[in-house]
């Protein structure tokens, strides 16, 4: 009832568009997006295979929730093998183009080949064709939407598009929709720009596509969701406020901000680059970076920061495409491209944000990288000859211009496009790299909180703070307060935020929900929704046993317990300021005691009890 | 007491709960594509602005009307589509000048809002208060008491 039924199986190769039921065994097994098209892939592709190859596919998908009126109800995900990782990436984004894609008719699209040429796919309701979009390669994401709806004169189209950064094999390219909401990790961007698909575009206006089973429950369940979160002082208040940004001050002053290539654990610019500094007005003109606070489809929090920079700023100065709104800064890019490379200009910050939207490209590995390059830069194995230019920490300049060059896919921008891995072991350094199976951390110390370093050695998709967010429990206290050094406790709660997560990204709705819901808010919302039983302790089933596929998935393409690691610097380098002084990540207390409550064995492999008791 | 649906785009955020209630209450189905209130992005200027038929007492599209398809509900003031008696000849389309009323390809026949019978679904959903439904005579209020408040007749003490 919920899910439209449909899947869109779109051949690239031979320019087939073709629609198959939805298997709805794998649906009430595995709920919807993240979970069901995991399910899809994993049974698909060879987990061995290289990820920008034809062989691979590349899956957009919704879920139940998705269009509808429940609070936050317009998330998608992307699902493939990531090229940055080599792993699952599964990439989950807002905006309005999953509701669309829902409205169209479709629950999910699978993309199978490589196109011969560059296209897009245009889905007006039941139809769909493949168009060719030669004249769109080679331009920016915010041009390529203003065509395709130029092009149809349909000013309500939504679209999905790779920039420049996707096309020139970025490895942490992301698809960007609604032209600054992304699927932003792991490289989904880059296996789309594989395939020669440039964008996906949208139009939906059936109204018998889905429904939702019973609907006084549906509102009476959604209706309470809704005064949870309003009534809720981080989803009511503080997001809305600050956005994620919320957090840069709380983070910096617990002693858990990387900063400088996780160097130091505090950065002194933390306080000019936060959520507060975005409200400040700027003695240039007299006005504040933050113009006001967006919506994402359906949701009543609206933490989305909508930003406008200073036009005489040095970056933007003769670049009057700058000068309008757009995407601002949320917390984990603000981060990555200000306390990673010790850079605290905030209006430059905005500006490789709105590059990293225009052309494709996920700020947090993106700033992680040149962080990771300016470490290079001090010790003297990069310089200024191989570089081009001087990339000293703190140089403002120097990240503005590697944010141009990634984008363009010029100079050293190639490089820092490879990623922070790939990167520092071409230079001889691969402890440098601060990342996790290939991909770069995100804005927490695994020093300065013990929860957030096992959630980042175990993410199925490499360091990632959305698979399991331990800043809950061991800095806002929720479900309950752990402290950041603790480690008793830690490895279940993390796995029952792994499963509650799996859950929550298959549903259609946003995890900033889960700041105020528990499980038992989203039960009811989808228990109405969807026809059958959904009991919280079958949810949560689901939730393992996804989280476990995805394990399956990783170990079958060639990882090993070996990869659930942090790099050095984190286990050896302790902290020097702050609350956490002298602190080094604990992984080897913690991950022998996760195996065992995930019920694998001391390799890290799911032993046959485990799988029997998921099935699946 | 006759009320109007008022709009304050500035506590607009583009959530679109508005539109999926508006399609919920006349077709059973979230499609904002259906919905009778649109809220506009204008991206450059960070500005997100919920527009609908405002209700007009000299109802252009209900005076253009040839065959009186669109009557006064006198308990809401709403300019209602009688959708039987309706051609779908798109006369009232050419002849409001705000564009809030629109044909529908679908049924052959025009829509636009037509307050609920007084419940307005929108106002309801709206999580921002950006659409309230308020006395007719006093849809100025909140502003007269925002500005109000900031009237200091008092400062020359200081």
């Amino acid at each position: 009832m919920a899910w439209t039924k449909n899947v869109l199986r779109v051949n690239l190769e031979t320019g087939s568009c073709t629609t198959e039921p939805l298997n709805m065994t794998w649906a009430h097994d595995y709920l919807g997006q993240r979970g069901l098209a995991t399910k899809y892939l994993v049974s698909e592709i060879d987990p061995k295979v290289e990820p920008l190859s034809p062989k691979n596919k590349l899956i957009f998908v919704t879920g139940p929730l998705t269009g509808t009126m429940a609070a936050t109800g317009g998330r998608y995900s992307v699902v493939t093998k990531g090229p940055l990782t080599g792993a699952i990436a599964c990439s989950n984004s807002g905006g309005y183009f999953g509701a669309e894609l829902k409205f169209a008719g479709w629950d999910m699209v699978i993309f199978e080949g490589t196109s011969p040429k560059p296209v897009y796919l245009l889905i007006t309701d039941g139809k769909a064709e493949l168009v060719d979009a030669s004249h769109l390669w080679g331009r920016t994401v915010w041009e390529t939407e203003e065509a395709i709806k130029k092009q149809h004169q349909d000013p309500q189209i939504r679209v999905a598009a790779i920039g420049r950064a996707g096309e020139n094999g970025v490895l942490y390219a992301a698809i960007v929709n609604d032209l600054h909401r992304a699927a932003g990790r792991s490289g989904v961007g880059a296996v789309m720009g594989s395939k020669n698909l440039k964008a996906v575009a949208v139009r939906g206006t059936r109204t018998d596509a889905y429904q939702v089973a019973d609907p006084d429950a549906f509102f009476t369940a959604v209706d309470a969701g809704k005064k949870v979160l309003a009534g809720n002082g981080v989803t009511g208040q503080g997001l809305p406020t600050y956005g994620t940004q919320v957090l840069m001050n709380v983070i910096n002053e617990l002693g858990a901000l990387p900063t400088r290539n996780h160097r130091d654990v505090q950065f002194e610019g933390a306080m000019a680059i936060g959520g507060e500094a975005m409200h400040e007005k700027r003695p240039t003109d007299g006005k504040a970076n933050l113009v006001t606070n967006g919506a994402c489809f359906g949701c009543t929090i609206a933490c989305g920061r909508i930003s406008r920079m200073d036009p005489g700023h040095f970056s933007v100065k003769d670049k009057p495409q700058y000068h309008g709104a757009s995407g601002g800064v949320e917390y984990e890019a603000a981060w990555a491209l200000g306390a990673a490379n010790g850079v605290s200009d905030l209006e430059a910050l905005t500006y490789a944000n709105f590059l990293c939207n225009e052309d494709g490209f996920d700020p947090i590995s993106f700033g992680a990288t040149v962080g990771a390059a300016m470490e290079l830069y001090d010790l003297g194995i990069l310089t200024k000859e191989i570089v081009g230019f001087e990339i000293p920490f703190g140089s403002t300049e120097g990240m503005v211009k590697l944010a141009e060059l990634t984008a363009k896919g010029e100079g050293f921008g190639r490089e820092i496009g490879q990623g922070s891995k790939r990167l520092c072991a071409k230079y001889g350094k691969p402890e440098l790299s601060m990342t996790v199976k290939g991909q770069e951390f995100p804005a927490y110390d695994g020093r300065g909180l013990q929860g957030m370093g096992l959630a980042y050695a175990t993410s199925n998709r490499g360091a990632c703070h959305l698979r399991g967010y331990m800043v809950s429990p061991e800095v806002l206290g929720i479900p309950v307060k752990m402290e950041p050094q603790a480690t008793e406790g830690k490895p279940a709660m993390l796995k029952a935020f792994q499963d509650l997560t799996a859950v929550v990204d298959s549903s259609g709705l946003c995890l900033f929900t889960t700041f105020a819901w528990g499980l038992q808010d989203i039960q009811p919302q989808l228990q109405a929704a969807c026809e059958g039983d959904w009991s919280e302790e079958r949810l949560l089933l689901i939730g393992e046993r996804i989280w476990n596929m995805e394990r399956e998935f990783n170990l079958a393409a060639g990882l090993t317990g070996k990869d659930d690691n942090l790099p050095p610097r984190l286990l050896k380098e302790a902290a020097q300021t702050g609350p956490q002084k002298g602190a080094v990540s604990k992984l080897d207390v913690m991950l022998p005691e996760y195996y065992r409550v995930r019920g694998w064995t001391s390799e890290g492999v799911p032993t046959d009890e485990t799988r029997v008791r998921l099935g699946g | 007491m006759q009320k109007s649906l008022h709009i304050d785009p500035n506590k607009c955020t583009g959530c679109l709960q508005c539109e999926m209630a508006c399609s919920w209450e006349n077709y059973r189905s979230f499609t904002t594509a259906k919905s009778r209130i649109k809220v506009f992005s204008f991206h450059e200027a960070g500005r997100f602005v919920p527009y609908t038929c405002t209700q007009c007492d000299e109802a252009w599209c209900m005076i253009a009307c040839p065959v009186d398809a669109i009557r006064l509900d006198p308990a809401t003031g709403a300019k209602i589509v009688l959708e039987p008696t309706c051609v779908g000849c798109k006369v009232c389309t050419i002849a409001c000048p705000f564009g809030t009323i629109n044909y529908v390809a679908q049924t052959g026949k025009v829509q636009k809002c037509d307050l609920c019978d007084g419940a307005p679904a929108c106002a309801k959903a709206c999580p921002t208060a950006a659409i309230t439904y308020v006395d007719s005579d006093w849809t100025g209020l909140d502003k007269m008491r925002q500005w109000a408040g900031k009237t200091d007749t008092n400062q020359a003490t200081a």
